[in-house]
């Protein structure tokens, strides 16, 4: 995919500074980071590169890839959603809260109890998707003032939900399994993320419903006089957007075995870094999914690394925003290089 | 006449001594400049004297607007040098070309719509008094600067709810205002009314006396003939001639304009008036633009929609396609009364509409060519099925589409925003070619394009139109629609104010229905 990009885009007089612009404009920076990131932590902590903590690394990666996959959606749709950690809060303690109830009145229904639990979170999702759905979509309410409300009214609705307390008493089916079982040695949180990423490449890739979210975000006027039907189908990212973070949120919830009302509060900044890091435009109609996930990966391997070197949470925490806002610098400089 | 000369002399206008016709106010020697995907300018020579007016003449993507916009400052050349009364200069900014006496007015405005005229006119260089406004004396300058000019506006009215032709004057007195010894002029009349025009002139011809060097673009050859001093026409970027106003005739212009006898630019279209398929019944729009109008394009024919900018023709084009909110009356596709027409519905009906502004509502930049045209038809069995897309099919047939317009490069994969400007217009134009359309409604289709695909334009005009098509053409440039429709209709403040057909179509008749009728009486 990327060398077909390349082909097509070195100009054809250059220099060796016009290669490297080129291969810069199309590809980013972000493999240059990855390598960057991997060599700098491999010096200086052994235990980077043990096996288990490879496997760590993509396990924790599992969660900030679902939730940077919905968020690429809708930053290539030309919005973003800063409601995804509410998402997941708010997820986190309905299902559990669901979940626990009704295995508390049928403890022969571990099934059913965690199909109902998995039900009430997505619904939770769904939810908040088509609400920011209807307030960008409908009301024109900018993506930022819409989403950031949202924010506030899950994050204030999962204290209130919970009285501030974690939700326990969940089936163990939920939170061995799905939390932390493993099917042929690989964690199953890892498999879900595969099939989200499988399925959100095909969307944007082979479907009319992909092509139609670069049109809008690119240029929506055009999209509009092209006839399609914008509203809707800007809508319809931020309910994809709320129900992958919502996965997101389930998966999170099962390995920590409660629910949990302040769950997820990093995940905005963290998924937007990633995608932006993973070369898609915060003006929309531009970039990749696979750059998201890899943009994701990158973010999971720094905070893992400075983990492992002892960097405090609160260092990390300027660490990543740093990186969004040279992330974005040079998102501005690629723009400029390209033509 | 004489009195408002002597009222200019004695007007608080500028006053540059020592600075009568002859002297050499402006120097551009082998002035080149590149835009991403295009060649703005190359190698164009240009000078100015004091006392003259010389006059830009070319195509819409000729070169003309970054000529000027050099010269104003809003961006340096890449290529060249400039030298203002004979002193070598590079300019910074558009700020630094007005302190040096260099002062532009553009066809966009750069006019804060919130504020009164007089602030508007004081913008970044306010009459103060130890840091405060001084407000009478902005606004007795402004009463000055207004009466010089014979503008009747109230100082204090705010611009935003001025009419266009209104902020025009707004515009130019705000230029005036700044004292400049070079004042560029992009297309002033293109708003105002014939005694409006007058008054411009007049003025013009004062601001002359006193010296100033005035740079003006203008499409209309009568006023070349009226005020011009001097003919610079550029064609492609590429200086063709610099020719004295008085030796040179229209034909001639024209030709130089185009780089080839009128005769080739324009096909001969075999009109063959057929079944009905667009009717507008008595429209009215909301927004007051558009009064009463009812018109109609039958199969195989091409029909022309002329007036003034702000005259409502494009409105019409957009109201059709469901882009603007209907009041009163109806829009009929081929007998079928549309209710609520929507962009949507039209497409399904066959209905296409390509908008003026490209890069605003035609195309997605940063996505390849084929994305862009196939945009209109992937609902379509061809290129997709339950939603997922058959790409090999699309591929296919946007080739085609590319390989019929003549897409320069053939490369349907490049991003659109490195193409040039006729070749963008193209893929724009190759969205009709996507699904079976049977009227295309075509708004400015030829603006800011070279006359090389301009050429092809036509000709994939003439052969939708000779295979049955409705052509609905909105266009401000004449000489285009005179050659091009077999019937048009001249709007004038939101209403038709006549039919032409056949050899009643000319200039002369066209731009008598252009003004106001009182001018006419006068």
């Amino acid at each position: 995919m990327v060398t077909k990009r390349l082909e097509g885009e070195i100009a054809p007089s250059g220099g060796p500074s016009a290669v490297v612009r080129s291969v810069f404009s199309t590809v980013g920076i972000l493999p240059l980071l990855l390598v960057l990131a991997i060599v700098f932590f491999a010096v200086q902590e052994p235990r980077f590169y043990a096996a288990a903590n490879i496997t760590n690394v993509f396990r924790q990666s599992t969660y900030l890839i679902i939730v940077t996959l919905g968020q690429a959606l809708v930053l290539i749709s030309g919005g973003f959603d800063l409601s995804v950690g509410a998402v997941i809060a708010v997820t986190s303690v309905v299902s559990a809260r669901f979940m626990s109830r009704y295995y508390a009145g049928n403890p022969d229904g571990e099934v059913t109890s965690v199909i109902v639990g998995i039900a009430a979170g997505l619904f939770v999702g769904l939810v908040f998707g088509l609400v920011n759905g209807t307030g960008v979509a409908r009301f024109k309410v900018s993506p930022f003032i819409m989403t950031l409300g949202m924010a506030s009214v899950g994050s204030g609705f999962a204290l209130y939900y919970t009285g501030g307390s974690p939700v326990s008493g969940m089936p163990p089916l939920f939170t061995r399994e799905i939390g932390t079982g493993r099917v042929f040695e690989v964690p199953i949180p890892v498999l879900f993320a595969i099939a989200a990423i499988i399925a959100v490449i095909f969307l944007v890739s082979a479907t009319t419903w992909g092509r139609y979210l670069y049109a809008i975000g690119g240029n929506m006027k055009a999209a509009f006089l092209s006839g399609i039907p914008v509203g809707a189908y800007t809508a319809s990212v931020y309910v994809l957007c709320s129900l992958l973070a919502a996965l997101a949120g389930i998966l999170l919830t099962a390995r920590v075995s409660s629910g949990e009302p302040n769950l997820g509060a990093s995940f905005p900044l963290q998924s937007i870094t990633a995608a932006v890091v993973g070369g898609v435009s915060l003006r929309g109609g531009e970039g990749r999914i696979i750059g998201a996930v890899l943009g994701a990966l990158f973010i999971t391997i720094l905070t893992n690394g400075m983990n492992l070197i002892r960097i405090e949470s609160y260092v990390q925490e300027i660490a990543i925003g740093v990186i969004l806002i040279l992330a974005v610098i040079i998102d501005r400089l690629r723009d400029r290089w390209r033509v | 006449m004489t009195a408002a000369q002597a009222s200019a002399q004695s007007g608080p206008a500028p006053s540059l001594p020592g600075e009568r016709g002859g002297v050499e106010l402006l120097r551009l020697s082998a002035i080149s400049k590149h835009f991403p995907g295009v060649r703005a300018l190359s190698g164009v020579d240009f000078d100015l004297q004091a006392g003259e007016v010389h006059v830009l003449f070319g195509e819409n993507g000729a070169g003309k607007s970054t000529l000027i916009n050099i010269i104003a400052g809003t961006f340096p050349p890449d290529d060249g040098t400039m030298t203002l009364r004979g002193q070598p200069i590079r300019l910074n900014s558009p700020h630094h070309a007005r302190q040096l006496g260099v002062n532009a007015v553009f066809q966009e405005f750069s006019l804060v719509p919130t504020l009164s005229v007089q602030d508007n006119l004081y913008l970044g260089r306010e009459h103060q008094r130890a840091g405060i406004l001084d407000k009478s004396a902005i606004a007795r300058g402004t009463r000055e600067t207004l009466e010089l000019l014979q503008f009747h506006l109230d100082p204090k009215a705010q611009v935003g709810s001025l009419s266009r032709a209104e902020q025009q004057m707004v515009e130019i007195a705000k230029a005036i205002q700044g004292e400049p010894s070079i004042l560029i002029l992009d297309e002033p009349t293109a708003s105002l009314t014939e005694n409006e025009a007058n008054n411009l002139f007049a003025l013009i011809e004062r601001l002359k006396i006193q010296g100033l060097g005035i740079i003006y673009i203008t499409h209309r050859i009568q006023e070349i003939h009226r005020i011009a001093d001097r003919v610079t026409v550029l064609r492609d970027g590429q200086l063709v001639a610099t020719v004295a106003a008085g030796d040179v005739s229209e034909t001639r212009l024209v030709e130089l304009m185009i780089g080839r006898s009128i005769e080739a630019l324009y096909p001969a279209i075999d009109y063959q008036p057929g079944r009905m398929m667009v009717r507008t019944d008595h429209l009215s729009l909301t927004s007051g633009r558009v009064h009463d109008v009812s018109i109609e394009v039958r199969a195989g024919e091409v029909v022309g929609l002329a007036g003034l900018v702000g005259s409502g023709k494009s409105e019409i084009g957009r109201a059709i396609f469901g882009l603007e909110p209907i009041g009163h009356g109806a829009v009929e596709i081929g007998d079928v009364p549309i209710v609520h027409p929507s962009p949507r519905g039209m497409l399904d009906r066959g209905v296409v509409y390509v908008p003026p502004d490209r890069r605003e509502e035609g195309l997605v930049a940063m996505r390849p060519v084929r994305e862009n045209m196939s945009l209109g038809a992937l609902g379509l069995p061809t290129f997709s099925r339950f939603g997922v897309l058959r790409r090999r099919l699309e591929g296919v047939s946007v080739r085609e589409i590319a390989r019929r317009l003549n897409l320069r490069p053939l490369n349907v994969e490049r991003q659109v925003a490195s193409f040039s400007g006729g070749n963008q217009q193209k893929v724009v134009l190759g969205r009709g070619l996507t699904r079976e359309v049977k009227v295309f409604i075509f708004d400015e289709p030829t603006t800011g394009v070279d006359v090389g695909a301009k050429v092809e334009i036509y000709g994939f005009m003439k052969e939708l139109c000779e295979r049955g098509a409705a052509i609905l053409l909105i266009s401000s440039d004449l000489p285009e629609l005179l050659h091009l429709a077999s019937r048009a209709y001249v709007m004038h403040r939101g209403e038709i104010r006549a039919e032409l057909v056949g050899d009643a179509l000319t200039e002369e008749a066209v731009l008598a229905n252009f003004f106001d009728r009182a001018v006419d009486a006068a």
